[in-house]
């Protein structure tokens, strides 16, 4: 459908989102990102029986930790959508972009690690 | 000849003989038109393209679009002169046309709040592009400039309607600000195409996709529209592709194949609701079909999945679904019920409500035949949980007021009371029949065909068709929803399969590769190839500026473009560069991995690199089709998506497939109708059977059916179907056998097995299991039933019918009672089989005593598909059918010594007494025992204790666990017919397994490094698939074949032992941290 959105989004692939673990919402955050957000398939519906589900749980988590920590955990979410559902993808896009403008630029300077130092790190 | 231009200081190899305009556009650079199409005459007409030349030592101004270039010329343009040139001709394009949205958008861009100049009211700017058009590509000259000077315009010769003109919208396509009114020009409309697949309800192309997953997944021309095919003029979409993919000359082929068996799959049409003219359907604007409704709620329908009635493209706030529109109906020759509609009606208005929630969803019914797994639960939370409205009640019409354009239902309620509402839209809940063009192919193969042009099958042979050799699944056999047309598909699959076995696997050929070089000890050299898909990349981001970019990362040897990276030349060309460039990583900036992955990855495995070398920057997807209007944002992105690519490319590791062996026999656990026909089944297409019954005998509950409700002996089908399978070569049977333990996973599983009195132990080794233990017949713990000997349950009545004729024939009153034990608070769903049991011994009481009255208490009467005829047949010789609510139920009791029912009788608001020879309870079905089974086999059940499958619509006879799958009451209440297609269901996908000699395990898999492991069990705990198991070194341990790949395991292991192969944490680090640029 080719239905625009916010040019300001990146896309990274993972194999469901019962992938996604704390610590990389964490450190992309500290990489300088101002928001991340997850979208798996809907509930009930994961390609992995519950994938999904332990998502949801692990950004509730990852939210408390932005608490404590000081940094706004709005500017992390999860998302539910099925495949077909270009136009919510959309108004998701949509909703987070409008929603990182509101927060402004995260208090974790841009770049604080660069490309290099992470390939160090790993 | 090739010769050099300068544009914007950047010297560029151009062809001769092009424009200035067309070697900026191949160069990636922008310049605004207007007037210009690129199969199109450039005439300079609009201005806009103005750019800077400079000819020795003169510059000036020329139009682009039409200006040839030479040897040396150079271009600017976006100089502040270039700039302010075409500020001016804006601005004088604004001031004639004010309220065109492109000029306005032209004229923020340069800064324009209100032109200096003389404001008009026009929507043409005479760029030609129309009269062009009309001209050179349709040859008609219909229009053309008319009048001079002040006064010009496009219009047609003599100002009256043309003659020339064909109607045919080129002119209308072309144009850049909407100006063509067709009615000016011609008395002739031209027509929208209806889009097929959005039920009309919107136009579509001549030259369009069919619908979003199309396969293949390319374009179609219509030839009933095109031009060209139609009249020899236009050709645009040829000279427009750049692939080249347009080839007028392609025609119907007749191909032949020689096959060894059919299967016929040509599904259903639905009803059309004009022939029942009460509904208005046609002429009353917001009276719909459920399909026209689905498509509304589809995200890519024609309103996006916005809720809007067709009249006034209004939220409707009351919506009225009607059901059996073309079911259930003598009057327009559809006897049967088609299944299906009280679930999609329901969905409907669920979804409907999700979507807006102002939405007031009713469902005008009959009775709600919620039979299928779930079903009932998901009928009682639209009820409960979304607010939707059930009204049980006859539709006599509809009717519009003119006023709002709202419908007027007008129908006949339970009261027998004739009553109106209102609603804002209706929806047809039309019924389903078989295609026209599969009663067609029918006639053509000689195929015999029932009364309602249904394929003709029969109870014991659902998916065989009078013809030898063809075998059907689907709607087209009887009326049927996705689970049970999935079923049936594999089920066809195994009768076909089966009778050409001898000659499985002759037509496969063997892909042969070079050998995989190692690269281990090499440094990283990412070759990264950036697409320009023609212009679908290239005209929206800066394909050559990302090449550069690509080139400045680290690790990248080698960066080009690729006008088609998925080309056939371009993958040799691939292969070429991989070696001459010793590239040990490839990266395609290009579309999606969906579809291009599997290609790309096979083009390195032939350059001899390890096809895990490979990764993906959906430059396509993700940026030129999504900001288009955003060029240089698209551009970073791009950028920042390459970089996120390289920097997964850099950690990409070589992944080796692991092959299995295969045992190549089944173990079929359960020796009933499910258990022997799928053992058969499987015995046919070749593997080794071990069946396992618990019991002495085979038969199941087979051995308590004496009759369908067709008539059919099904004795004498049981004992054809014991002695198959005893005698059968590949089928071994043992009985008197429990399972002790299981063990092992798909492909090679050993089961001990405890066999007779001895308790003799037995190993089997088996490939794959299919579990087909059934289910009971409900001891029912009310009405009576265990306390008084009149009080029987249906399968009793069948044994003393078949026991005791003359006593059965003496009685002069029977009462049954449905919904024993079935959809109340303990067991909700419902049984699905007890309706059309009652009805099958009501049909037979009667055949033995017309006289004899009978009763049937019922909430919904559920028989089904073609099982409708036997309901209307038992009410045509006078069986009485009576509702109840499950808030007052039938009292059973005794008075003076006599068995007494007493039913309230909703619909009359009257008790009735009866005092019947034989109470007859249609007592549930319920599940086995099935704990011990699903632990040893690790399967799923469902909250009914029945069987769970690996997904409800789409893998109905699969479990989650692999290599093991089910069959038969165990998974569900079914009737006998649909017990043999899912058996047979069951075998095909077995042999799925089973057919192969070796099992490649997926490579993105998790692995545990013992070393971190703590053996804290919370990978077993997380695995949804239960594959982690503590091994005999005490650590976790994931078997390569059985694990998904999904990665949860990985996110929830505290002691982070273990890694997903391909998605490693670093990878996935790298990826998401590289998505902000270093700068």
């Amino acid at each position: 459908m080719r239905a625009e959105y916010p040019a300001s989004i990146r896309i990274v692939r993972v194999p469901c989102t019962g992938k996604v673990d704390i610590v990389f919402i964490l450190k992309t955050l500290e990489s300088g990102v101002d928001g991340i957000y997850i979208v798996g398939c809907e509930e009930g519906n994961c390609h992995f029986m519950v994938g999904n589900i332990r998502a949801r749980k692990r950004i509730v988590k990852a939210k408390k930790i932005l608490e404590t920590i000081g940094l706004e955990p709005e500017r992390i979410e999860m998302f539910n959508l099925s495949a077909g559902d270009g136009v919510k993808f959309v108004n998701i896009a949509k909703e987070m972009t409008e929603r990182i403008l509101k927060l402004g630029p995260s208090s974790i300077p841009r770049n604080a690690v660069i490309m290099e130092d992470i390939e160090e790190a790993i | 000849m090739m010769i050099d231009v300068i544009i914007n200081g950047k010297k560029i190899k151009a062809e001769e003989g092009l424009t200035i305009l067309q070697v900026a556009i191949k160069s990636g650079i922008t310049i605004p038109t207007l007037c210009y199409h690129p199969v199109l005459e450039a005439q300079g007409a609009c201005r806009l393209c103005t750019v800077k030349i400079v000819q020795g030592k003169r510059d000036r101004f020329v139009t682009s679009c039409n200006f040839p270039i030479t040897d040396g010329l150079e271009v600017f343009t976006e100089t502040g002169d270039v700039m302010m040139a075409r500020k001016t001709i804006i601005e004088l394009l604004l001031a004639r046309c004010p309220d065109v949205e492109i000029l306005r958008g032209l004229a923020e861009k340069y800064g324009i709040k209100e032109p200096r100049f003389k404001i008009g009211n026009d929507r043409c700017i005479l760029c030609g592009l129309c009269v062009r058009v009309c001209e050179e590509r349709i040859g008609r000259s219909a229009i053309t400039m008319i009048d001079r000077g002040m006064d010009m315009k496009v219009g047609t010769p003599f100002k009256i309607h043309a003659d020339a003109c064909i109607a045919c919208g080129a002119c209308i396509s072309v144009c850049p600000t909407d100006a063509i009114k067709i009615e000016d020009i011609t008395g002739r409309r031209p027509m929208p195409i209806p889009s097929e697949f959005n039920e009309g309800l919107n136009s579509r192309h001549p030259i369009y996709l069919p619908y979003p997953q199309a396969v293949p997944n390319t374009p179609a021309i219509d030839r009933n529209y095109c031009v060209y095919l139609n009249s020899g003029q236009c050709k645009m979409c040829q000279d427009v592709c750049e692939a080249g993919a347009i080839d007028y000359t392609q025609v119907d082929e007749v191909v032949e194949i020689e096959v060894g068996s059919i299967i016929l799959a040509p599904g259903f049409d639905t009803f059309d609701p004009k022939m029942k003219s009460e509904f208005g359907y046609g002429n009353i604007q917001n009276v719909i079909t459920s399909l026209e409704f689905e498509r509304i709620l589809s995200a890519s329908g024609p309103f996006s999945g916005e809720i809007m009635r067709p009249s006034d493209k209004k939220h409707p706030r009351k919506v009225a679904w009607i059901q059996c529109v073309g079911s259930r109906d003598i009057s327009c020759n559809r006897d049967y019920c088609s299944s299906v509609c009280c679930m999609y009606a329901t969905k409907e208005a669920v979804i409907a409500k999700e979507h807006d929630g102002n939405i007031e969803p009713t469902i005008f019914f009959m009775d709600i035949r919620a039979f299928g797994k779930g079903f009932d639960t998901y009928y009682e939370r639209a009820i409960s949980q979304y607010g939707v409205r059930y009204v049980r009640s006859m539709v006599s019409g509809l009717y519009e007021r003119p006023a709002n354009r709202n419908v007027i239902v007008a129908y006949i309620n339970e009261e027998g009371k004739k009553t109106e509402e209102e609603f804002d839209m209706v929806v047809l809940s039309v019924g389903i029949g078989p295609s026209k063009k599969g009663i067609d192919l029918c006639g053509r193969l000689g195929i015999e065909l029932n009364r309602h042009n249904f394929c003709k099958t029969t109870t014991f042979e659902p998916l065989t068709t009078s013809r030898e050799g063809i075998f059907l699944s689907g709607s087209f056999q009887t009326p049927k929803d996705i689970p049970e047309t999935v079923t049936q598909g594999s089920g066809a699959a195994a009768y076909a399969g089966s009778i050409i076995s001898s000659a499985r696997g002759e037509l496969i050929e063997e892909q042969s590769y070079p050998d995989e070089k190692d690269t281990s000890a090499e440094e990283v050299r990412i070759g990264v190839f950036v697409c320009h898909c023609g212009i679908n990349i290239a005209g929206v981001v800066d394909v050559k500026a990302v090449r550069d970019y690509a080139k400045t990362l680290p690790g990248v040897a080698y960066a080009d473009n690729c006008l088609y990276t998925c080309s056939q030349d371009n993958q040799k060309k691939m292969i070429g560069l991989i070696e001459e460039h010793n590239l040990n990583r490839v990266v395609t900036a290009a579309c999606s991995p969906r579809t291009h992955e599997p290609l790309f990855r096979e083009t390195i495995r032939e350059a001899g690199l390890n096809k895990y070398l490979y990764e993906m920057a959906n430059i396509r997807d993700q940026c030129s089709w999504v900001h288009m209007n955003e060029k240089g944002k698209a551009t970073e992105k791009a950028k920042d998506l390459v970089r996120m690519a390289v920097a997964n490319a850099r950690l990409l590791a070589p992944l080796q497939e692991i092959t299995l062996e295969v045992n190549h026999s089944a173990l079929v656990i359960g020796g009933g109708n499910a258990g022997m026909t799928a053992a058969l089944k499987l015995g046919d297409m070749g593997y080794d059977v071990t069946l396992i019954e618990k019991e002495s005998e085979l038969g199941g509950n087979l051995r308590h059916v004496f009759y369908t409700i067709h008539g059919d002996d099904v004795q004498a089908y049981l004992e054809d179907l014991i002695r198959k399978t005893e005698s059968h070569p590949r089928v071994t049977v043992i009985k008197n056998a429990e399972i002790d333990n299981v063990e092992g996973y798909k492909g090679n599983f050993t089961t001990s097995l405890i066999v007779g009195a001895g308790l003799r132990s037995v190993k089997i080794e088996h490939g794959i299991a299919i579990v087909a233990t059934g289910a009971d017949e409900a001891r029912p713990a009310e009405y009576l039933y265990g306390e008084n000997s009149s009080v029987l349950t249906q399968m009793e009545l069948e044994k003393m019918i078949m026991g005791d004729v003359t006593a059965v024939k003496a009685m002069k009153e029977i009462v049954m009672i449905q919904c024993v034990g079935s959809r109340n608070e303990e067991r909700p769903y419902c049984s699905r089989i007890c309706c059309s049991h009652a009805v099958k011994n009501a049909l037979k009481l009667k055949e033995i005593n017309p006289a004899m009255k009978i009763y049937v208490l019922y909430r919904d009467i559920r028989t089904y598909g073609l099982y409708e005829e036997y309901y209307t047949k038992a009410r045509e010789k006078g069986v009485i059918f009576i509702r109840y609510d499950l808030s007052e139920k039938p009292v059973v009791s005794m008075k003076d010594g006599r068995l007494t029912v007493s039913a309230a009788d909703p619909v009359l608001k009257t008790r009735f007494d009866f005092r019947p020879d034989l109470l007859i309870l249609s007592s549930a079905v319920i599940p086995k025992e099935n704990e011990i089974m699903a632990g040893l086999l690790k399967i799923n059940r469902s909250e009914d204790n029945f069987y769970l499958e690996a997904h409800m619509k789409l893998r109905p006879v699969d479990f989650s666990t692999e290599g093991v799958f089910v069959a038969g009451m165990a998974h569900l209440p079914k009737l006998i017919e649909e017990t043999i297609s899912q058996s047979a269901a069951a075998a095909a996908r077995a042999a799925i397994i089973l057919s192969k000699d070796k099992l490649v395990a997926e490579s993105v898999i998790a692995r545990v490094n013992p070393e971190l492991c703590a053996v804290c069990l919370t990978c077993v705990r997380a695995c949804p698939f239960g594959v982690p198991v503590i091994n005999e070194e005490s650590t976790a341990e994931i078997n390569p074949v059985l694990c998904q790949g999904c990665g949860t395991c990985v996110s929830e292991c505290p002691g982070k032992a273990i890694v997903l192969q391909h998605y490693r944490d670093e990878q996935i680090l790298a990826k998401s941290k590289n998505s902000i640029g270093v700068n």
